[in-house]
């Protein structure tokens, strides 16, 4: 029916629209020079991030941090692209990871004058040098009799489980067991969960940071690096150059925080966030010895508001998109059938891509936050929506089409008035499908910035915090219910009724 | 036999051949319609006589030969004219679901500019002919009976008022107490509205029941194109025989 269609078509701009009023990431409030500081997926680097925040504020400078924005290179890329202008990095990963050229251990210096290359400033050593190292369980340590990682080759039948950045980094576990002929294989795992598997006996040794809470607090025996494999990781932090313009006082104020930070301070502030459940930002503020300022303790609800309107811009937006993208194509599709195979073969092939990864893909593009974020959406949520328009254009009783035709209509008309109201059923479908499934995925902006319910369940899984995981996930999968109900309604109201209806003999 | 010239007619073939993957399923026909009156194209299923009927209004296209609307050659570019010149009925009337009876009798008539009124209007006059209550009207096609649907099929066949109607075995799926009582109203019909009529059947007695013009068709030929008495009188060979003997109470005269 036209007017069904006419309403299916006429909700979309709403979505689209209502959005942008509340964006996300977006630019910030009055005029003051805001510089943006990010942090990588772990307790540290969302303290020192909150550190570099609130010296930030001390001199003045508006700092907004960006916690937990991912892996090392999500943060060097975000930092290159200016996205973010500073965040936390260690020294070790600096040489072996991101610019391999450079000679292990050859002084701040080098880094110095390499990185000014690239525009990109450093600061001095913050002072704790947070090394890889191996740990296992003491008492397991002992009976076996292991003290170095050279050790370990004598025991294959070991368990190890590794961060998934540590497996694959060339100063992590490829060049450690080359180093040290290990014999074993390894499983990826993530850091947080993995000091758990450990105390539980389901791995039996694992990568920690030599300034992790955890290595005390589940007696842990820490491997002599006897080979001296690891490098050195001092802390520091990176900023951009222009900052040096945009906000000196920023700037003096990272590099002041140079040689400030020991090894027990470290480990105290990672105990303090991860084993005694205290917000980073308070404890950042205790160490620097300020206030932590409004909004530290922000209410549940205001919270969870907040997360739900993020998700629901992601959702929208790119849902909203992906309908008046995939609408068209899935008609094209059904219209030229050689071609509507390779449509159909492209949105298909863009659905095996696997959905963590086409979050990052996105970010080269679009940097990070929420554009990105809601691009793979709006590429995952393309192929229900074709493929249904196009299944439901095709399954069209031909006598119909052949009738719309003998009729003498024009093409354009059969489409619209025919055509279109028998697919409408099988459209919506798709479109159910597509909005169930963006719900479930957004989670996975928030490794992106693009926050969203994937905020709290980061974080739980981050801080090995189940009630915070639930925070996220419990809405999400209500969010996905509601929007099987909202598009259920939708469906039964655009449906023609003389479609409701069983034909009767 | 051609009683008019070709150019003279509503419609015409000349030489039409449709070959679907090698198999000739209307096979060089040449055949002309006259203007007014009614013929009834019949055959066993298989015969060819509903894609010769698709045939003229570009439903198929000829693999070979021509086919003449008012004279003229059928064009690509002129198939919306003639269609619109055209009334077609099928055999489950093709009504749209998803409209109501008056939605699927305005479809066209509003895409042309006729405003709701003269719709309605028009609709109202069909209902008349046709024999279906004025409040069927806002009724979806699955709320109608297979009787009931046919006649709306009809009417929106008729809406424009086209010189000429196609109908492709329009009774075929009715049981035959609804079939008898339409096909008193369609001859009823045709007679008042005085259009050329093409009608496709396989029912022999329906056939003689409507047509002062049969054509026979076997295997996309033309067995025997004439009168009722013709077929009777004189069957061609003994295929058109067994055809009329397998129908039983055929209407009119002994031989």
């Amino acid at each position: 029916m036209k007017r069904g269609l006419a309403l299916l078509f006429a909700w979309l701009p709403l979505i689209a629209i209502v959005p942008p009023a509340a964006s996300v990431p977006a630019a910030p409030a009055g005029g003051a020079p805001v510089v943006v500081a990010g942090s990588k997926n772990f307790t540290e680097s969302v303290v020192l991030g909150e550190i570099a925040r609130l010296a930030g504020r001390e001199r003045g400078v508006q700092v907004r941090h960006r916690r937990s924005l991912g892996g090392t290179r999500i943060l060097w890329s975000a930092l290159a692209r200016g996205d973010i202008d500073a965040y936390p990095e260690y020294t070790g990963t600096l040489t072996h990871e991101l610019l391999r050229d450079l000679p292990p251990d050859g002084g701040i210096a080098v880094l110095r004058a390499r990185l000014a290359k690239l525009g990109i400033g450093i600061t001095d050593p913050l002072g704790f040098n947070n090394t890889y190292a191996i740990g296992m369980r003491e008492k397991e340590a002992a009976r076996l009799h292991i003290r170095s990682i050279s050790d370990l080759a004598r025991h294959p039948g070991l368990k190890l489980a590794f961060s998934n950045e540590f497996m694959n980094r060339a100063d992590g576990w490829p060049g450690l067991k080359h180093a040290y002929h290990l014999p074993m294989d390894a499983r990826g795992m993530d850091h947080s969960l993995a000091y758990r598997a450990l105390a539980s006996g389901a791995v039996d040794a694992i990568d920690l940071y030599s300034t992790d809470a955890e290595i005390a607090y589940y007696h842990l025996r820490v491997l002599k690096d006897d080979k001296h494999f690891f490098p050195r990781y001092d802390a520091v932090y990176l900023y951009r150059l222009d900052l040096e313009k945009r906000a000196p006082r920023f700037v003096a104020a990272l590099q002041d925080l140079a040689g400030s930070i020991d090894t027990s301070q470290m480990r105290a502030m990672n105990k303090a966030v991860k084993l005694d459940g205290k917000d980073a930002r308070s404890v950042a503020a205790g160490f620097l010895g300020v206030g932590a300022g409004r909004g530290s303790t922000r209410g549940f609800w205001r919270q969870l508001g907040r997360y739900t309107l993020e998700h629901l811009v992601l959702v929208g937006i790119s849902l909203s998109l992906a309908i008046l993208f995939a609408v068209p194509l899935g008609i094209f599709a059904a219209r030229r059938r050689r071609l509507g195979q390779i449509v159909l073969g492209l949105t298909g092939i863009l659905q095996t891509v696997p959905s963590l990864a086409l979050f990052v893909f996105m970010i080269p593009l679009f940097g990070i936050g929420a554009k990105p974020a809601i691009a793979a959406l709006f590429l995952y949520s393309l192929l229900p929506i074709v493929r249904n328009t196009h299944a439901g254009l095709t399954g069209i009783d031909p006598t119909l089409l052949e009738s719309a035709t003998a009729l003498g209509l024009p093409p354009r008309v059969r489409l619209w008035r025919v055509e279109l109201p028998q697919a409408l059923r099988s459209v919506l479908a798709g479109v159910k499908i597509a909005a169930v499934i963006n719900v479930g995925t957004a989670t996975l902006g928030a490794l992106i910035g693009a926050g969203g319910y994937g905020q709290p369940i980061l974080t739980g899984i981050r801080l090995d915090d189940i009630g915070l995981i639930m925070e996220g996930a419990v809405p999400a999968a209500l969010l996905a219910l509601a929007m099987q109900g909202v598009f259920e309604v939708i469906e039964h109201a655009l449906t023609p009724r003389g479609l409701r209806m069983r034909a009767q003999a | 036999m051609p009683v008019c010239t070709d150019s003279d007619a509503a419609f015409a073939l000349q030489g039409v051949t449709r070959a679907f993957a090698g198999v000739r399923a209307v096979a060089d026909v040449s055949l002309a319609f006259p203007r007014g009156r009614t013929s009834i194209l019949i055959g066993s299923s298989g015969s060819g006589k509903s894609t010769l009927l698709r045939l003229l209004i570009g439903l198929e296209w000829p693999s070979a030969g021509m086919v003449l609307c008012d004279g003229e050659a059928l064009r690509r570019d002129s198939l919306p004219a003639v269609r619109r010149r055209v009334g077609y009925v099928i055999q489950e009337g093709g009504l749209f679901p998803h409209l109501t009876v008056l939605g699927n009798l305005s479809l066209l008539p509003r895409h042309l500019g006729w405003s709701k009124a003269r719709v309605s209007e028009r609709a109202v006059e069909l209902a008349e002919l046709a024999h279906l209550h004025p409040d069927l009207l806002t009724r979806f096609p699955a709320e109608l009976s297979g009787g009931q649907r046919q006649r709306v099929a009809l009417m929106r066949a008729l809406m424009l008022d086209p010189p000429t109607l196609l109908l492709d075995e329009p009774l075929g799926a009715l049981d035959p107490l609804v079939r008898h009582n339409l096909q008193d109203d369609l001859r009823e019909i045709f007679r008042r509205l005085g259009k050329t009529v093409i009608m496709v059947t396989h029912d022999m007695a329906e056939a003689a029941f409507f047509g002062t013009r049969l054509i026979l068709m076997r295997d996309g030929r033309v067995l025997q194109d004439g009168s009722i008495e013709d077929f009777r009188n004189a069957p061609v060979d003994d295929f058109v025989r067994e055809f009329l003997a397998a129908h039983r109470n055929l209407p009119g005269g002994s031989a």
